[in-house]
């Protein structure tokens, strides 16, 4: 194994560990962090250093592993030549962003928070151009939008630092999503994520119908980060980062990973109509705008960062226009603009630290000051307005001479070099300001700072990018031409076309259009004076932010309301929504079907007629009566007696015994809780909202019988006949009832003995600490009966106390044959104690039970459970039932069934739930007031 | 191994009555080590049963030794025991940073409580029976409903009654579907449905549907789905932070029943019935993920954003379930694992920065810095990050996944839409909320400083670190969800394990 074979990854992973090793080393030196940092990206430099021959040599290296298959999510990377010439551009301008801020930022600058954000930017963009799966591409380039987040807000406590973090966080992150989106059809087209691949099927990929969406969507992604129109306005915004920054990434580097991201895939995209209108356009209108505005900025770095907008819509035009030619030039600009535009925003980065203020209107005459920043700053801005003998002279005649050829393809096509002409011209305009202002034009004015030399290492990445520019300019040949070309092969993916980097063509139609913009351009600076005033009139006014604003205030607002107006908070609109969709069930599920079946119902004799009516007006009463609690309540109960009498009468006695016992716990228990409610509640809703309710209910209850009625009226076959015939034999009870409650279903059993506890703790964990106040009085003000427990009740009850018990025992011990069983005689022992207590008050009551009912609980619990642990012990699955029969003396032959253990835990649950509700709601009453009837709060306050 | 499922229900019903029985009486101490030892007993008995899982069998049970479909089974398969598994893990870390904030300590039976907590959703995850899924059902509902209440307070007991009676309304709703269920099919069992809705006669269908879809309203409001969500947001937001963590799991105790009950009733052998229901799944997901989003965007606190962010991830199953392939069922159970630990994670950190902010609390308003900022604030933007479904957390993985499938969908358009439009939001508000909250910082006045409390951060940074987990194991584990995925989408030998009955004998 090879360096060759792993380096890849090795680089663009290295400067994420460099990161945290940067925010380790500030903590011991603060200048350690930029050390790190430096020697991390030499390093990164160095690893790179073995595969640079190969693209050289015209191949290709992949260096990839399984990562995902079903996403088809490769760890891979891939070296060409276009990503040799980004990784090469990153790696060196970022080496020499780093010792610029190793003396641009003051003391009270975090350096290892800024050097780890800027080292995770550094990994993240080699990470996009060493890519070889898309899917890991979108990763990085997400990661881009992130760490730039944090660059750009380093200065957080500034509200403009802040504000244009989230900006461009905001564009970025959505054409990170679109691009994801994009990047997810292309790879469905294709089959794969990999480069190799999807370079390889330009045809499938044009011919296929996903082929629009998808390209809209992967623009969307590569507009946003190249800030092209009308997603360039976070750009300026964006120079609210300290200018390392933005020489890094907002000139040099992660603009220009949207141009990379159309360069890369400009093979498979382009060719098509879509293409050369949407990325033509969008890059003409960004080359104008920028062009344009850039001019009117008084800030230095608000006219460089709209030059930057211009000029990556000048390499966006190029590759919208698609020949391989222009792919030449837009590669061959990427590389010039990233060496002049970085090295002016160091200057004026300079510029910013020596004076305190980068407003082109007061810093003025500084070529006296700081003549070595001058005259880079010089070379620089020629290279930018594209002067002869520098290397944007280069790149942009060729632009130029793109625009010429494209004229001719259509009538109207002409506009498009006399546009590029007028770009040209704006171009040399602000260029000339930028030097004019800065350096000559008077004194300073008013500075905060007396302006001085800068320290030497902020000059020198300056002077070698501006070295470079001179170097390229005059020897293209010497010095670009050989990384130019492989990238050129790898942006194409076959050879080159035939081009030449020579500085003289002959007079031609280029020349002649540099030669207008040099000097209308020069014209138009020199009348700028009315024009400024003109600007700063109307146009300064329409700004993209302020759209921006707008819309996520408009979306902030709305989705306020649109929260509000569905989660209101309020119960009844729950319930409204939950109903809705109940019923909206119903529909739809018997939409085309047939609601009922064929069985014919049972005829209906006089009794259950009249059983029925009774139900059917003790429900209406319940509902109608329920704001006098009282006799809402006693209707409820005679709902309940009424439903076991149904039990009784279609021969279900267990259930009906039941019901009976559940329903007179409850009835208690509620009149216990009612105690403490006012009587009477006054009609709280509006007399529509009265009739709406009606609706719903009637709504309901219809639909409720419906359903019943489709059940009812269709046959059943069930696996009920199972049990009643192994209800004997396998399980030792005659009572299949019980047998299902304690056997088949014992596991069904246990949880709601569970729940049945977990009732009883929570109303103890509720009420814990809560004391209310009895009321002496009832609504109309008549005194509460002071008089004691009626001396009759108290004795009878006394007396039947243990002949409760008795039956409830009976009950217990019958209940697998006969109707009965642990729950039943669980609420008839409950019963016994609730008797208790109405006859003699809880505190009597509460004082006799010894038990703590929290014992009970766990102990009817946990015999149930270990009865079926029992079984297990014995290798049959948990709750496995035996049973035999002893002969006992006087006694005779009995069954006793293992179940009957299981039955002993849900008796002593039943009961230790509704013991323990009690006693709790009855323990709230020992404090009594002494005038009103409200209620009141127990401590301290008094009305 | 066979016997492992009871294990995982009845351990920490044990645990309950253990801690019944010492209760307060034992000093807490003794309570907190008991809780400790029981909720790391749960982890190792659930990576047991996981690994157990992983060959590829399913494991059934058969209660009190009766066959299928008579008696209640328990089924152990891949699903099941992933969402143990996850249970667990959640439950130990929410119980560690409730113990270390104290916050058990704030009212009673914290402990049994959310033992049982645990007994009903493990019982809910194994069970085979639709009756007995009730039966957890409620165990659930009264467990959380304790659980929500605890520590109490004004907000608390409102949003708590309305948590409790709407539950209880659906709890009517499940028993008249089931009604219809046995009405209609006559049996209980989850494989024999199967079977039963295959061979169920053409005058049934309507009833078989009303059930299948009354069902999905009841599951549909515990998985908080358009429009049953609004009990969500009050709820989690109100409740104490350990306990909306452990409630993460909750909302998906619905997605799991869906995905169980109707993925197994109305699968593909369902006939006319297959995959009837997913239609609406799928168009409710995307409403919900497009509402989930505005109330991000509108959130005015700090939990509710959360709550909403919650919402969102449960949305992003639902659609995801709803696509309906074999990748797209896949790709939700990798979600479900990344949503919940993220989910819980935002809640405990949520309250963290609340209490550093005193009197302010989570509302986004300014206030002076928070101790611990830079703790917080690195673990807020990582979160924020997975939650959005950012690289390089799992969150992104997860909506890869989940988009790649959707693309085979006709609706592919609207699902990318809504997908990619509701990240883009969510990360914009979110993003909003943490610089107000780290970055825009008026001066402190003299008040003294609470410091962080550090060890607090454990329990969110152990939740934490598995998002990057599942994004660097991601081969072995997508390989896993789509075993998973394929185990649930073999009906036909999930009815034939679970109707087999190789019975011990005895009876």
């Amino acid at each position: 194994m090879t360096l060759v074979d792993f380096n890849l990854p090795v680089v663009v992973l290295l400067p994420f560990l460099g990161a945290l090793l940067a925010t380790q080393a500030a903590r011991f030196n603060r200048l350690a962090a930029a050390g790190t940092a430096a020697v991390i990206t030499i390093l990164a430099l160095i690893l790179l250093l073995p595969a640079l021959p190969l693209p050289f040599a015209g191949q290709t290296l992949i260096q990839r592993w399984e990562w995902v298959p079903s996403l088809g999510l490769e760890f891979a990377f891939r070296l060409d030549g276009l990503g040799l010439l980004f990784a090469l551009l990153i790696l060196v301008i970022g080496l020499l962003v780093i010792i610029y801020a190793r003396y641009y930022l003051s003391p009270q600058d975090s350096m290892g928070r800024f050097f780890a954000f800027l080292l995770s930017f550094m990994g993240s963009m080699l990470g996009i151009v060493l890519s070889e799966n898309l899917i890991q591409l979108v990763i990085f380039w997400e990661l881009t939008s992130l760490s730039s987040f944090l660059l750009i807000s380093y200065w957080y406590t500034r509200s403009d630092a802040r504000q244009g973090a989230r900006m461009a966080l905001t564009i970025t992150g959505m054409g990170g999503l679109a691009l994801f989106g994009g990047v997810l059809i292309l790879g469905h087209i294709v089959g794969s994520f990999n480069l190799t691949e999807v370079l390889a099927a330009s045809s499938l990929i044009h011919a296929s119908p996903w082929y629009t969406p998808m390209l809209v969507l992967i623009l969307l992604g590569a507009f946003t980060k190249s800030a092209q129109f009308p997603f360039h306005f976070w750009l300026p915004h964006a120079m609210a980062a300290p200018t390392p920054v933005s020489a890094y990434l907002h000139s040099a580097t992660m603009v220009k990973a949207g141009i990379f991201l159309l360069v890369r895939l400009f093979p498979v995209l382009s060719g098509t109509p879509e293409w050369h209108w949407l990325v033509g356009t969008a890059g003409m209108l960004t080359l104008l705008l920028g062009a344009f505005t850039a001019l009117f900025k008084h800030d230095i770095k608000g006219l460089l960062a709209y030059s930057t907008i211009s000029h990556l819509g000048l390499i966006t035009l190029l590759l919208g226009i698609g020949s391989p030619l222009a792919v030449v030039a837009a590669l061959f600009h990427i590389i010039n603009h990233a060496t002049f535009k970085a090295s002016l925003f160091m200057v004026a980065g300079i510029v910013d630290h020596e004076t305190g203020t980068r407003d082109m209107r007061r810093v003025n005459g500084l070529m006296k000051y700081m003549p070595q920043v001058g005259i880079l700053a010089i070379i620089a801005s020629a290279a930018m307005a594209g002067v002869p003998l520098l290397n944007g002279f280069l790149s942009k005649e060729m632009f130029f001479d793109q625009t010429v050829s494209v004229s001719a393809i259509s009538p109207l096509a002409w506009v498009i070099p006399v546009l590029a002409t007028l770009a040209g011209v704006f171009s040399v305009a602000y260029s000339a300001r930028f030097v004019h202002d800065i350096f000559f034009n008077g004194e300073p004015i008013n500075l905060p700072k007396k302006p001085h030399e800068p320290p030497l290492y902020m000059k020198i990445p300056v002077g070698l990018l501006v070295l470079a520019c001179i170097a390229v300019g005059v020897f293209p040949v010497y010095t670009i031409a050989g990384v130019l070309y492989v990238a050129i092969a790898g942006a194409l993916q076959t050879t080159p076309p035939e081009y030449s980097l020579a500085l003289w063509h002959g007079f031609s139609a280029p020349l002649l259009m540099s030669f207008i913009a040099l000097v209308v351009g020069l014209i138009v600076y020199l009348i700028r004076k009315p024009l400024f005033a003109w600007y700063d009139r109307g146009l300064s006014q329409w700004d993209a932010r302020i759209v921006y604003q707008a819309l996520v205030n408009g979306l902030i607002h709305w989705a306020q309301s649109v929260t509000r107006r569905l989660d209101r908070g309020t119960f009844r609109n729950m319930l409204i929504w939950f109903f809705g969709v109940t019923l909206l069930a119903g529909v739809v599920g018997f939409w085309d079907e047939a609601l009922l079946g064929t069985r014919e119902l049972m005829p209906v004799d006089g009794i259950t007629a009249m059983a029925i009516a009774g139900l059917i007006l003790s429900s209406l009463l319940t509902v109608l009566k329920h704001r006098s609690r009282l006799i809402s309540l006693v209707m409820l109960g005679v709902v309940g007696l009424v439903v076991s009498l149904g039990f009784a009468k279609f021969s279900a006695p267990d259930l009906a015994l039941t019901q009976l016992s559940v329903e007179i716990v409850t009835v208690v228990l509620l009149m216990l809780a009612l105690y403490f409610l006012p009587q009477y509640t006054h009609m709280l809703s509006s007399h529509k909202r009265h009739y709406q309710d009606i609706a719903w209910a009637m709504g309901l209850g219809f639909s409720a019988a419906l359903l019943t009625l489709a059940v009812l009226t269709r046959d059943l076959q069930s696996i009920s006949g199972y049990f009643l015939a192994h209800s004997k034999t396998g399980g030792g009870g005659t009572n299949v009832v019980n047998v299902i409650l304690v056997d088949f279903r014992g596991f069904d059993t246990l949880g709601e003995i569970v729940v049945l506890a977990l009732a009883g703790l929570g109303i103890v964990a509720l009420l814990q600490g809560i004391k209310l106040y009895a009321p002496k009085r009832n609504a109309e003000g008549v005194p509460w009966s002071q008089e004691s427990h009626p001396l009759i009740l108290q004795v009878q009850a006394r007396i039947l106390f243990p002949m409760m018990l008795m039956v409830a025992i009976f009950i217990f011990l019958r209940g697998h044959n006969l109707p009965g069983g642990g729950f039943i005689a669980g609420l008839i022992a409950a019963l016994a104690i609730v008797l208790q207590n109405l006859a003699n008050g809880i505190v009597w009551t509460a004082a006799r039970i010894r038990w703590d009912m929290h014992s009970v609980l766990a102990a009817g619990i946990g015999i149930a459970t270990f009865t079926g642990l029992g079984a297990m012990l014995m290798h049959y699955p948990f709750l496995t039932s035996t049973f035999t029969y002893l002969k006992w003396p006087i006694v005779g032959k009995f069954e006793i069934a293992s179940a009957m253990g299981f039955d002993t835990g849900v008796f002593l649950v039943v009961v230790g739930a509704t013991v323990m509700i009690l006693v709790q709601l009855g323990r709230l009453n020992y404090i009594e007031t002494e005038d009103t009837g409200d209620l009141q709060p127990a401590k301290g306050s008094t009305p | 191994m066979n016997y492992l499922p009871i294990w995982a229900i009845l351990f920490p019903l044990l645990g309950g009555l253990l801690q019944l029985l010492i209760r307060n009486k034992a000093g807490v101490a003794a309570q907190r080590g008991l809780s400790l030892i029981l909720l790391s007993g749960l982890v190792l008995l659930a990576l047991w049963m996981f690994i157990v899982a992983l060959q590829g069998e399913r494991y059934v049970y058969y209660l009190g030794n009766w066959p299928a479909p008579f008696g209640i089974v328990l089924v152990l398969d891949q699903l099941s025991a992933m969402m143990v598994l996850l249970t667990a893990v959640l439950a130990l870390m929410a119980m560690s940073y409730a113990m270390l904030r104290q916050i058990d300590q704030l009212g009673l039976h914290f402990h049994v409580l959310f033992q049982i907590q645990l007994f009903g959703l493990n019982g809910a995850f194994l069970t085979g029976d639709i009756f007995n899924l009730f039966v957890f059902f409620e165990v659930l509902l009264l467990a959380s409903y304790g659980l929500m209440l605890h520590g109490l307070g004004q907000e608390r007991t409102k949003a708590g009654l309305h948590y409790v009676t709407l539950n209880l309304v659906g709890s009517i709703l499940f028993l008249f579907a089931l009604g219809a269920v046995y009405g209609s099919l006559g049996t209980l069992n989850l494989a024999d449905l199967a079977l039963k809705v295959g061979q169920a006669p053409l005058e049934r269908q309507g009833l078989i549907k009303t059930a299948g879809l009354l069902l999905l309203v009841v599951f549909g409001l515990k998985a908080a789905m358009f429009p049953l969500y609004m009990w969500l947001p009050a709820t989690y937001a109100s409740t104490s932070a350990p306990v909306a963590a452990l409630f993460a799991i909750m909302t998906k105790v619905g997605i799991y029943a869906l995905i169980r009950v109707h993925g197994t009733m109305f699968g593909a052998e369902a006939q006319g019935l297959a995959y009837f229901y997913q239609p609406w799944v799928l168009s409710a997901g995307l409403v919900t993920l497009f509402v989930a989003a505005l109330g991000v965007v509108a959130a005015q606190e700090l939990r509710r954003l959360v709550t909403y962010g919650v919402l969102a991830s449960v949305a992003t199953l639902l659609i995801a379930v709803g696509i309906n392939t074999p990748a797209s069922l896949a790709a939700a159970l990798f979600y479900l694992v990344h949503s919940t630990l993220l989910a819980a994670t935002f809640f405990l950190l949520a309250d963290l920065i609340s209490e550093g902010r005193e009197d302010i609390g989570d509302r986004l308003e300014k206030a002076p810095i928070m101790p611990g900022a830079k703790y917080l604030g690195i673990v807020y933007f990582a979160v924020v990050v997975g939650m959005v479904g950012l690289p390089p957390l799992s969150g992104f993985l997860g909506k890869a996944l989940i988009l790649q499938s959707a693309l085979a969908h006709p609706w592919y358009g609207w699902i990318f839409a809504v997908v990619l439009g509701s990240s883009l939001i969510m990360l914009v508000s979110m993003v909003r909320a943490g610089t107000l909250l780290f970055y825009r910082l008026p001066p402190r006045d003299g008040r003294a400083i609470i410091p962080l409390q550090k060890t607090a951060l454990l329990p969110i940074y152990a939740l934490l670190f598995i998002s990057p987990l599942l994004v660097l194991l991601a081969h072995p584990i997508t390989e896993f969800t789509q075993q998973m995925a394929q185990q649930l989408l073999d009906l036909s030998h999930y009815t034939q394990a679970v109707l087999a009955n190789p019975m011990q004998g005895g009876h």
